[in-house]
């Protein structure tokens, strides 16, 4: 068993895996890695099940240290990480020797590393899912929705299944520019032309207030001429209009009904593209149809057993 | 019944099969879920009813579009409603009413201009169906209540709601299964848990089950485990 003990923490660093499902209907939202495709690279590298639990670290802020040696992987954003002050880049697996420290500091580019260790970070699920959710008191290492705080004890498994290189066209820039998809559709046809036509030929800039519920996109406000509606459920990346007419795209945390007029939901690779993205990012939004939208995201998901785990470096 | 059905993510349909708020839905929507449930097993992700929809998340990866407009339109075939009984479980809950735990009793009585006495009575005088749990964990969304005793929203939301306050919003009424904020007229508080992970289906409350409210007195709200901390009266 291999050991990580958090020696700082600002709170937000945070477990996560592939979400909690099943349970949508009793109030209970669905949490998981915000940039999914950052955390299923990272178990990949270490050949773990790709939504094994991983520690999302938004921004910065965490300090850990190795109490044995172990096979960790980074994915997601470069925060200036450093391994014994050696500086660490994302999107590899490395070796951690016992007495090593491990630290995050500031963003240098995209917004949320994440961190996985072989065989996953081990934590007792809370209805079926380790995910952390703050607000419903749920899921993380203690069970109740905290986050990583200094003396937390992390155990993993010492050895990894398999040790994997990551190609290197896979590796994104998050300093590209942002296009995200949207498949239209919820109310969409309520709000007027014009708004339809802002909506997808304006910029959006990402508000101050981006959180694990939702992000809100600020720019040409969108008019909703429809009737008022009796509160439905909410899919992930839901885009929702509240009267003030600036979009709020609905995230991992979300709560599960609401009675907002939306415009449809973002695409699963949009999220994770969006979970990268710093308040004043400059965004575009393009219509995408639904059985585009899925081949996408099957063409997506194929990606990782097909990649070849050859050139294994441990 | 031929709900309207509608795309709203790559993996989730919007099922709505009634226009309007009303108790008689619930039979309905609980039937259909019960079909769905039995015709995509596990490629159903989440079923989430509410009010007068049913949000469908399958899996995009087995099915396509079409092929989950295909199941659903099998399954809601030749649907009949849940008897009024077959629709969940029927729920007291007892809870004890005082100005102390429910600062916006005396308020709703004013409005209502009638005696707090009666608030409780009205609010202890009919089965509620369950119709969605959402806002938080094990959090129902009950109704209709007495339209005498409905109240709007407080204007400013409390930071702070203890849990298990039991509370009034127009003709809706719900009990906080913990601690938020919430802009609900509290009149009491239930001593319960109504969220337990340890429990077996983890909420007390599901939708389409049905609540009765038991008004209890202080001992027995103190025997069954209850936290008697007082509010700050409503300024």
């Amino acid at each position: 068993m291999s050991l990580l003990r958090v020696e700082h923490s600002l709170g937000f660093a945070q477990l996560q895996d592939g979400g909690r499902f099943g349970v949508r209907q009793l109030g209970v939202t669905q949490g998981g890695a915000l940039d999914w495709i950052a955390q299923h690279w990272a178990n990949w590298l270490l050949g773990n099940p790709l939504d094994a639990c991983v520690i999302e670290i938004p921004l910065g802020g965490l300090t850990l240290r190795a109490e044995a040696d172990g096979w960790l992987a980074l994915c997601g954003a470069d925060l200036n990480a450093k391994l014994d002050q050696q500086p660490l880049a994302p999107w590899q697996a490395f070796a951690i020797r016992s007495g090593q420290q491990l630290e995050f500091t500031q963003p240098r580019s995209g917004v949320r590393a994440y961190l996985a260790a072989a065989g996953g970070f081990k934590a007792t699920p809370v209805l079926r899912s380790v995910a952390t959710v703050m607000r419903e008191g749920l899921g993380g290492l203690h069970g109740d929705g905290t986050g990583l705080k200094s003396g937390d004890q992390l155990t993993y498994s010492a050895q990894p299944a398999i040790g994997r290189n990551m190609p290197p066209e896979a590796i994104p820039d998050y300093q590209s520019a942002v296009t995200l998809q949207l498949l239209l559709g919820a109310q969409s046809s309520q709000f007027n032309g014009a708004s339809l036509f802002a909506l997808f030929n304006q910029h959006w800039t990402l508000d101050q207030r981006a959180d694990r519920m939702g992000m809100r996109l600020t720019g040409p406000v969108l008019h909703y001429q429809g009737d008022a509606l009796i509160s439905e459920g909410i899919p992930l990346g839901a885009v929702q209009v509240p009267p003030d007419g600036q979009p709020i795209v609905l995230l991992n945390d979300r709560q599960t009904i609401g009675g907002y007029p939306r415009l449809g939901a973002l695409t699963p690779a949009s999220i994770a593209r969006l979970a990268q993205c710093a308040p004043g990012q400059k965004i575009r939004l393009q219509p995408i149809g639904q059985q585009q939208a899925r081949q996408e995201q099957l063409a997506l998901i194929t990606c990782w057993p097909v990649v070849p785990a050859a050139s294994s470096s441990f | 019944m031929t709900p309207r059905i509608e795309t709203i993510a790559i993996d989730s349909l919007m099922l709505r099969l009634f226009d309007q708020i009303d108790e008689a839905n619930m039979p309905w929507l609980m039937a259909a879920a019960e079909r769905l449930h039995a015709a995509f097993g596990a490629q159903l992700i989440d079923l989430v009813p509410s009010y007068t929809t049913l949000m469908l998340h399958y899996d995009c990866l087995e099915l396509s579009e079409a092929q989950a407009l295909e199941r659903v339109q099998l399954a809601l075939k030749g649907l009949q409603p849940l008897a009024m009984n077959a629709s969940g479980q029927r729920h007291e809950l007892p809870v004890w009413y005082h100005p102390s735990v429910g600062p916006d009793l005396q308020p709703l009585a004013h409005r209502a201009g009638c005696t707090a006495e009666q608030v409780i009575e009205r609010h202890c005088s009919r089965d509620y169906p369950v119709f969605t749990l959402g806002f938080a964990p094990g959090f129902g969304y009950m109704g209709l209540v007495d339209p005498s005793i409905a109240a709007p929203r407080l204007a400013t939301p409390r930071q702070r709601v203890p849990k298990g306050s039991v509370g009034i919003a127009e003709r809706q009424t719900a009990v906080y299964p913990l601690v938020s904020p919430g802009g609900w007229n509290l009149i009491g508080r239930y001593p319960l848990a109504l969220f337990d992970r340890e429990r077996d289906g983890y909420s007390l409350l599901k939708p389409g089950d049905r609540v009765r409210f038991v008004a209890i007195d202080q001992p027995e709200f103190l025997r069954l485990g209850g936290d008697p901390t007082p509010m700050e009266p409503t300024p």
